[in-house]
């Protein structure tokens, strides 16, 4: 088999894709945002940390799922299956904690 | 999109729509497992707690899992190229950054086990190791998905047309790689600023 066959047609056709440069330029915008997360560590950025971290991680989550999983370009029930099950996770994550919150309530 | 290739009634690849269903489902199983150790992160009941973390090394194995989102992105890329050469070239750096991420996590569980962190000492460690575990689980299943993928293309059962195959592979890494920018920042960083300061 040739190694750079040139395909007739490829099975994801039709979507537009980015170039690898635009795939490199967003790998170093998350490696500068990751090196900024493990700054953190290193330096004291008091009370503004801990939101910080949170609106990083927002955004390395949402470069990658957008970029690099092609959600940004692909057909929106992608992204609505991927948001419910992220919904689910938080609404969990809410239950748990009322739940734990209630289990240590002092009694009368 | 190839003829042997069903759409759903959406106009959508169904193994693409197969794919997102169960990454959908995968994030509320993680979220139980975050879920579980936010609550129990000061339940240490005596043993070590988030200070054992190495917060550098972390950091480093952090970094080398995010770049392989890069190369699984460009073996993609070459795919939908025909270049069924570098794809297998890019795969092969995927699952090499895949099995160094990993390597790190066994090296980190053995120091962490030595320090006294087991996994039955306290519900803080339960959640951890349970988590950050199945997590590498994930980790190398996809290590042994890519490595199908780089046999199968080498032995032309993967045709520079079926790119999709590809690109559900690359989609189950991401996957992985995301759960880790989720973890790496509420499981490592943010309790290690909160509890230590």
């Amino acid at each position: 088999m040739s190694t750079t066959d040139a395909p007739d047609q490829t099975e994801s056709e039709g979507h537009a894709h980015p170039t690898p440069k635009q795939y490199v330029n967003i790998a170093i915008v998350l490696a500068v945002l990751t090196a900024l997360e493990v700054s953190t560590y290193f330096l004291d950025f008091g009370t503004i940390a801990i939101p910080m971290l949170v609106v990083l991680m927002v955004v390395k989550f949402l470069y990658v799922a957008g970029w690099f999983m092609h959600l940004k370009f692909d057909s929106p029930i992608f992204s609505r299956l991927m948001y419910t099950g992220l919904a689910f996770a938080l609404v969990l994550y809410a239950v748990m904690a009322i739940v734990t919150l209630f289990d240590h309530a002092p009694t009368i | 999109m190839s003829t042997d290739v069903a759409t759903t009634t959406l106009g959508i690849d169904h193994r693409k729509l197969g794919m997102w269903t169960f990454l959908g489902s995968e994030f509320l199983f993680f979220g139980a497992f975050v879920s579980a150790y936010l609550l129990y992160l000061d339940t240490t009941a005596g043993g070590p707690g988030v200070e054992i973390f190495d917060i550098p090394f972390t950091s480093i194995s952090s970094f080398v899992l995010l770049m392989s989102s890069l190369t699984m992105v460009l073996a993609h890329h070459a795919h939908t190229k025909g270049d069924m050469r570098r794809m297998r070239m890019w795969i092969l750096a995927t699952a090499g950054q895949g099995a160094v991420f990993l390597g790190g996590q066994v090296f980190e569980f053995n120091v962490f086990f030595r320090e006294g962190l087991e996994l039955s000492t306290s519900p803080f460690a339960s959640s951890f190791y349970v988590l950050t575990g199945f997590h590498g689980l994930h980790v190398f299943v996809g290590i042994l998905l890519l490595s199908s993928l780089y046999v199968l293309s080498l032995t032309g059962k993967i045709k520079p047309n079926q790119d999709v195959k590809t690109e559900m592979i690359g989609l189950y890494w991401h996957f992985v790689d995301i759960i880790w920018v989720v973890i790496f920042t509420v499981v490592y960083l943010i309790p290690e600023i909160a509890v230590i300061g």
